[in-house]
This record gives C-alpha cells, sequence and structure tokens, in this order.
C-alpha cells in the first residue's frame, strides 16, 4: 500500500515536471523574442506585410546600402516601428514615404521621385548610352573608311610583281 | 596629335569626378528641414519633476539644439569645445538626450517613470563629470522626437531662428573651427534680423 502511493505520487511529479518544462521554455522564448526583435508578423499579419512593403522601397540611413526591411540598425528598428504606428493611424502608403522624406530627405527613397533634380540620376545612364552609341557609330565609320585597300600606283605594282617573282 | 590628347583628357576628367567622390562623406545627408519650421514636442526634462520643454519657449531667440547621449563616444569628443562655447554665452544651447536607455539595457523595457528616473540620473552624473553647457536638455527616451527631426547618428546640432525655423543642421562632432567659422557668424546674422 505504502508503495503504491510513493509510486503515485512519484507519477504526479513526474506529469508536474513535465507539464510545467515546456512552459517554462516557451516563457524564455518569448521573453527572448521581446527582448531585441521588434513583435513580429504574430500581432497584426496584414500591417506586418505592409510594413515589409514599405519598408523593402526605403534605405537605412545607418547602413546605407541596406533597406529598411533588412536591416538590424537600431535606427532602423525605430524607423520600423514609426512605420508601424503610420499605418495603425491609417495613413497612405506614399503619405509615409512622404512624412518621411520630409525628415531624412529623398536620401531614404530607394526609388527616388522623377522630378528636374533628380533628372540627371534617372536620365543621366540614358544619355551616355546614347552618346556612347554615336561615338561608337562614327568611329565604326571612320574604321571602315580607313580600311579599305588603297589603290597601288603603278610603280609599287611593278615592285610587287618583281618581289613575288623571288 | 590632337588624338592622342583625347584619352588623357578623359582620364583626367574622371580621376576629377573619382577624387571628389573620395572626398564626400556618404554620412553627410543634406536636410530637408533646413528653411522648415522645428517640428514641434513637448518633453521631460532633465531636472527632477513634472517640468516639461517645447521649443515655442524659445521663440523670440536664436538657439541651438545639440543631441546627444551618455553612451555616445562622438559626443564626449564634442563637449569640452560645447562647454567652453557655452560660457561665451552667445547662445542658448538645449540639449536633447536621444535615447539615453538602449535597447540592449536590461532597464529598456521598465516602465517608463523608472526608465525616466534613470536616464535622468545617468545624465546627471555625466554633465557632472563633464561640464554642462545645456540651458536645460530634454528627454527624448524611445527617440520618436529624434526621427522627427531627422536624427540618424549622434552628435547632431541644428540652428533655430527667432521664429522656431531650422536654419543650419551639422552631423558630427562639433569643432571650434566649425563654431568659428561657420555657427557663429550664422547667428550673429539671424540676431540681426
Amino acid at each position: 500500500m505504502k508503495r503504491l502511493m510513493l509510486n503515485a505520487a512519484f507519477a504526479v511529479g513526474v506529469a508536474l515536471a513535465a507539464l510545467s518544462t515546456p512552459h517554462l521554455a516557451l516563457a524564455q522564448a518569448s521573453d527572448l523574442r521581446a527582448g531585441r526583435e521588434a513583435p513580429l508578423m504574430a500581432e497584426d499579419p496584414k500591417l506586418e506585410a505592409r510594413l515589409v512593403d514599405i519598408s523593402q522601397e526605403l534605405r537605412c540611413l545607418v547602413c546605407q546600402n541596406e533597406s529598411l526591411a533588412s536591416s538590424h540598425a537600431e535606427l532602423a528598428d525605430d524607423l520600423r516601428q514609426e512605420v508601424r504606428e503610420l499605418i495603425r493611424s491609417g495613413k497612405s502608403d506614399q503619405e509615409i514615404k512622404d512624412f518621411l522624406v520630409s525628415r531624412y530627405g529623398d536620401f531614404v527613397l530607394y526609388r527616388p521621385e522623377v522630378k528636374p533634380l533628380t533628372w540627371v540620376l534617372w536620365f543621366g545612364p540614358f544619355v551616355l548610352l546614347v552618346m556612347a552609341a554615336v561615338f561608337l557609330g562614327m568611329y565604326l565609320r571612320q574604321r571602315r573608311a580607313l580600311s579599305a585597300p588603297a589603290a597601288l600606283s603603278d610603280e609599287e605594282r611593278a615592285r610587287a610583281k618583281q618581289l613575288l617573282k623571288g | 596629335m590632337k588624338k592622342v590628347l583625347i584619352p588623357l583628357v578623359l582620364f583626367i576628367g574622371l580621376v576629377v569626378f573619382l577624387a571628389i567622390g573620395l572626398k564626400r562623406d556618404p554620412r553627410e545627408i543634406p536636410s530637408p528641414l533646413i528653411g522648415k519650421p522645428a517640428p514641434h514636442f513637448t518633453l521631460f526634462t532633465l531636472e527632477p519633476g513634472d517640468a516639461k520643454f517645447s521649443p515655442i519657449d524659445m521663440q523670440g531667440q536664436v538657439w541651438m539644439l545639440n543631441v546627444w547621449a551618455t553612451w555616445c563616444v562622438a559626443c564626449r569628443e564634442e563637449h569640452p569645445v560645447l562647454v567652453a562655447f557655452s560660457e561665451k554665452n552667445q547662445v542658448p544651447i538645449v540639449g536633447l538626450s536621444y535615447k539615453e536607455i538602449q535597447p540592449q539595457d536590461p532597464a529598456y523595457k521598465s516602465p517608463f517613470d523608472e526608465k525616466l528616473k534613470l536616464a535622468r540620473e545617468r545624465s546627471q552624473v555625466w554633465l557632472k563629470r563633464h561640464g554642462n553647457p545645456y540651458v536645460t536638455s530634454v528627454m527624448d527616451l524611445d527617440g520618436r522626437v529624434g526621427i522627427n527631426y531627422g536624427v540618424y547618428g549622434v552628435p547632431e546640432t541644428y540652428v533655430i531662428d527667432k521664429a522656431g525655423v531650422i536654419r543650419y543642421k551639422f552631423v558630427g562632432a562639433v569643432t571650434p573651427a566649425l563654431l568659428a567659422e561657420k555657427i557663429l557668424p550664422l547667428i550673429a546674422e539671424l540676431n540681426k534680423s
């Protein structure tokens, strides 16, 4: 009888332990998540999807070749948080981008607006391409003219004949 | 003869462009806030209690806003320059303590009141040790006012005119040369108008 009770107590103990450990592990995991990274997808998948959409178009100002979506810089975290707030307050994508541009300048946009100031940026490469094509055409024409076989003078022809005879 | 010179001229042109590119600091981003009204905010100040500060409080005078933090290394370099400058009493400098408690700090998740208290304590100690150039310093704990001002690296310094319009922004540690050549002439000019 005593032994049975001991066994039962042991079983209960094991069961309790088994029940409680996963809880512990879960609590730790969520603590870790809360520690460094902002709450992800879980909260509002729609909002997060929009956040990713918007922030992929924005530049992280600290690590300038990364987008706001992929950057781990602290400022990027803060800016994503700011964008989240703006989404929640019902702002459109364009309004959110405008807000960030009004604070950080066109530089935050990976795709700057087309306006006189950015014409060189947008059209410069095409202008260079056209210029290069024109130069190439001119060069090829010139070369063709140069490489056309030149007519030999009578004197040269006579010399060539002599040389060929050996 | 002329043909030989063409590649040389092109090469020199390329070198000039590259040299200019090398000299430029990619971290220097022109601020779109120049010429715009300083964004509004109301924040607790460094002094214990409920005292708050807002840019409107400075209306009618030219002032400087300096973004700083005790964890910021470049601020340590800048600080003696600001302290010496403030002793001349030419312009009031308001500090903006930017995200004093960093995310990796265990206190980051504490309630606001505790964070504020801790941030104030740390800032006070730091200012006592290094000198205090500020007429007051406001506590931007979560960095949102910083975002409104386009802050992306501490220290940053703004010159704001009598009407509350931002006239100048500098990112990085202020040097005596910058003060003498740029900031002081600008302040003198703004004070005249």
